[in-house]
């Protein structure tokens, strides 16, 4: 037995994963895992709490996504109760949705993954960071955190806790929103869309291009993919039918509360976290690098390959030349990254969509909830993937069963199979460093820091 | 010189960790005053020398700790006593590490009972055994920080405000005194109370409570628990608006949960709620049901798995 290399904990990223390489005697990799370390029950301790409280419990499954598990726990309940939301209830739960992936899709490309384009794989590691940063490049780093804080403003002004919020209830929203913050929020989102289109630009220049120089093939692999769309096919975050595209592009779609007869998941040895496969492919799961089964991919670009189109002028464009050079599906891991800044310019134009309807003012914000028996399946694009939260309850309103299936957890097995891949062709005969192992956790982190 | 500071985050969501971020323009302040030797999440400092087959946890030196999260494997224990043995001054970092937090909800379950139903959900193939090559061995509780180890500072909230973070460090660099609010969230409420106890009963959070304009400059409300909703501001320690705002909750018009933990830290939040209610004649059977009032403070043994039966010849 050759010897063993842990990347412990991988870092940049969120939550708590380590990667363990085994080396062959000739020191070239035989097998390697990347192991998910935490389980904290919810799926178990929420069972017999009023369903009404779920919001603000799952919520702190992730502290960096707690929007989208409060809006789809919200989703769940009303469909538990079998209420439907106003139309203003409706467009500010996904105002919220949306300017929280605003602010997330700057956190993971400038804060946790950019250093390694913006600093490069071979910089000093202690300071390859978001504080190095500020050092190199003040000017950039200074914007950046000034226009994550005006996302994260928006969020804090209208709903007040932006970390596992609150102003999402079942049956619609806390309260209304008002002529003067909607004016507040429209010149906020002006300025992020015009800075979504600068670190766009900006990105093709001076990153986009490094991938095929310095990272080539880096954790390439071939798989299916998931993601919400709405009836015309155009990308939707926050409702929808959810499409599952095999690798060769062909799709099929099904609504989120049909889920079971297409998705399972697999208990793995190495991880807390399950890993879900496709069961309707009628192959079965394998995380076999040259003939992968029933593995799809969630996350950015799972939803800009799945996706016919984008509803907004400015991201559609880009998709244009996105998929001019790249194809459908696009394959390459790194483009994760690309797919991100895309999204950006959509969520920034769908936010000043949402303000600019003129059914957001209204009062009526909130339809009167009655607990009852009922099973409920709550979908929302998370920043990770497609999020389903899956409720039953009793007459009494009660939770008597919860099957979640996380936006993350949808890429564990593609995140090994990525990482496998680039550990093989990285480490070869027993030579490795600082840089080469960096260069196999930027395969985690382009799916998820 | 800044302060060295290093960051460990344990049965934890990282809301803590970005929390830090949440402070804006003045996160380039604290940067100038404060080092980060270790964060995982922010930066790339690794638990052990992982190239050489080391599992021995070495962490850098640091003035302060932070430790977000609770413990709830062996892996987080051994982290936690890394960070003591490490940092100079340990701040328990949220209400995870301060009393347990949400996951400590799992406090109500045996372990077998929990790995049993979360790897055989509906959707989920049958597997023969639960996950153990590679993953951390659980403990058999979601402990608190200070069960296992010492605790300099406690800084609550899920998560805690920037505002605290900030200020926090800030005394701590000039080595001056800092305290946090002490008072109930209650205490410090924008609500009018009229104080006749009119109400018997606990209505569920299935409509909105009221809300009502007073004039041109100022909204107020009648008390969420005078409207007959439980709200857990008398008994949770004040603090999550941070310098400058009232209580978050309360002012995104919902009912306080508790999240900055009891008023005193040793507190016993559902007791006291309990004991509150049934001072002012409320029927206490007219809530579903009432574990969840120690949400986040399940920790130091308050909740736990109902003792097994065993059943009979």
């Amino acid at each position: 037995m050759g010897k063993v290399i842990n990347i412990q904990p991988i870092t940049r990223i969120e939550g708590h994963a380590s990667i363990h390489i085994q080396l062959d005697d000739q020191g070239n990799v035989q097998e390697t895992k990347v192991a998910f370390k935490s389980l904290r029950g919810f799926e178990k301790f929420v069972e017999g709490k009023p369903a009404e409280e779920l919001p603000r419990i799952v919520s702190r499954i992730c502290g960096i996504c707690p929007w989208m598990h409060h809006i789809a726990s919200n989703k769940a309940v009303d469909a538990c109760f079998k209420v439907t939301p106003p139309p203003a209830g409706n467009l500010l739960r996904e105002l919220m949705l949306t300017v929280a992936h605003i602010e997330d899709k700057l956190l993971h490309f400038f804060f946790l993954a950019g250093a390694d384009f913006f600093l490069g794989p071979e910089y000093d590691y202690s300071v390859r960071n978001i504080m190095g940063l500020v050092k190199a490049n003040p000017e950039l780093a200074q914007k950046v955190i000034k226009m994550r804080h005006k996302a994260k403003m928006v969020l804090d002004r209208f709903s007040k806790k932006t970390i596992h919020p609150v102003a999402g209830v079942p049956g619609g929203f806390i309260k209304p929103l008002s002529i003067e913050d909607r004016k507040i929020f429209l010149d906020n989102l002006t300025e992020l869309l015009d800075f979504a289109l600068f670190a766009l630009e900006y990105a093709k220049k001076e990153v986009f291009p490094k991938f095929g120089e310095f990272y080539p093939g880096l954790g390439e692999i071939t798989t299916g993919f998931i993601g919400m769309v709405d009836n015309k096919g155009a990308m939707n975050l926050y409702d929808g039918n959810i499409r599952l595209m095999k690798p060769d592009g062909s799709c099929k779609e099904f609504r989120p509360d049909e889920y079971l007869d297409h998705l399972a998941e697999k208990v793995i040895p190495f991880s807390y976290g399950k890993f879900p496969y496709a069961k309707s492919w009628g192959e079965g799961f394998s995380m076999d690098l040259n003939a992968p089964k029933g593995i799809y991919r969630s996350n950015t670009l799972a939803r800009i390959n799945v996706a016919d189109r984008i509803a907004t002028p400015r991201a559609q464009a880009e998709l244009e030349e996105f998929r001019d050079q790249h194809g459908r599906p696009a394959q390459s891991t790194l483009l994760y990254h690309y797919a991100r800044l895309i999204e950006e310019v959509y969520t920034c134009e769908r936010a000043i969509e949402i303000l600019k309807d003129p059914r957001i003012i209204s009062p009526k914000i909130r339809t009167k909830v009655e607990p009852c028996a009922g099973r409920g399946v709550g979908c929302v694009e998370a920043p990770r993937g497609t999020l389903i939260h899956d409720y039953s309850t009793d007459e009494n309103g009660l939770i008597t069963r919860v099957n979640l299936i996380v936006g993350t957890t949808h890429n564990l097995a593609p995140i090994n199979l990525s990482v496998d891949r680039a550990a093989r062709d990285l480490i070869k005969n027993g030579v490795y460093d600082d840089v080469i192992l960096n260069k196999i956790e930027m395969a985690v982190r382009a799916y998820d820091p | 010189m800044p302060i060295k500071l290093a960051g460990e985050s344990l049965n934890a969501c990282s809301g803590c960790e970005i929390s830090i971020l949440d402070m804006g323009g003045k996160l380039l302040t604290l940067l100038e005053f404060v080092s980060i030797v270790h964060l995982p999440l922010l930066m790339d400092s690794k638990h052990c020398d992982g190239k050489n087959n080391s599992q021995t946890v070495k962490l850098p030196k640091a003035d302060v700790g932070l430790i977000s999260g609770s413990i709830k494997t062996k892996e987080h224990l051994e982290l936690a006593r890394a960070m003591r043995d490490s940092c100079d001054l340990i701040i328990a970092f949220g209400t995870c590490a301060t009393h347990g937090g949400i996951p400590a909800l799992a406090n109500s379950f045996h372990n077998d009972d929990m790995l049993g139903h979360c790897f055989n959900t509906v959707g989920t193939d049958k597997a023969d055994s639960f996950p153990s090559d590679i993953v951390p061995e659980m403990m058999d509780a979601c402990y608190a920080l200070d069960e296992h180890i010492r605790v300099d500072v406690c800084l609550p909230g899920c998560p805690p405000h920037p505002d605290h973070i900030f200020r926090a460090l800030q005394s701590i660099e000039k080595k001056e005194s800092f305290l946090l609010p002490e008072k109930s969230v209650c205490d410090n409420c924008p609500a009018s109370r009229d104080g006749k106890g009119r109400v018997n009963e606990l209505k569920r959070a299935l409509e909105l409570p009221q809300w009502r304009v007073f004039d041109d400059t100022k909204e107020v409300f009648k008390c969420f628990l005078e409207q007959g909703f439980l709200c857990m501001g008398p008994v949770t320690r004040d603090g999550c608006g941070g310098d400058t705002e009232q209580a978050r909750c309360i002012m995104a018009q919902v009912p306080c949960r508790g999240c900055y933990g009891p008023v005193k830290k040793e507190g016993n939040q559902r007791l006291a709620m309990l004991n509150a209610l049934a001072s002012n004649d409320i029927d206490i059977s007219s809530l579903p049901e009432t574990l969840s009032m120690l949400r986040f403070s399940g920790g130091h043994g308050l909740l736990r798995p109902l003792p097994r039966i065993k059943e009979s010849e």
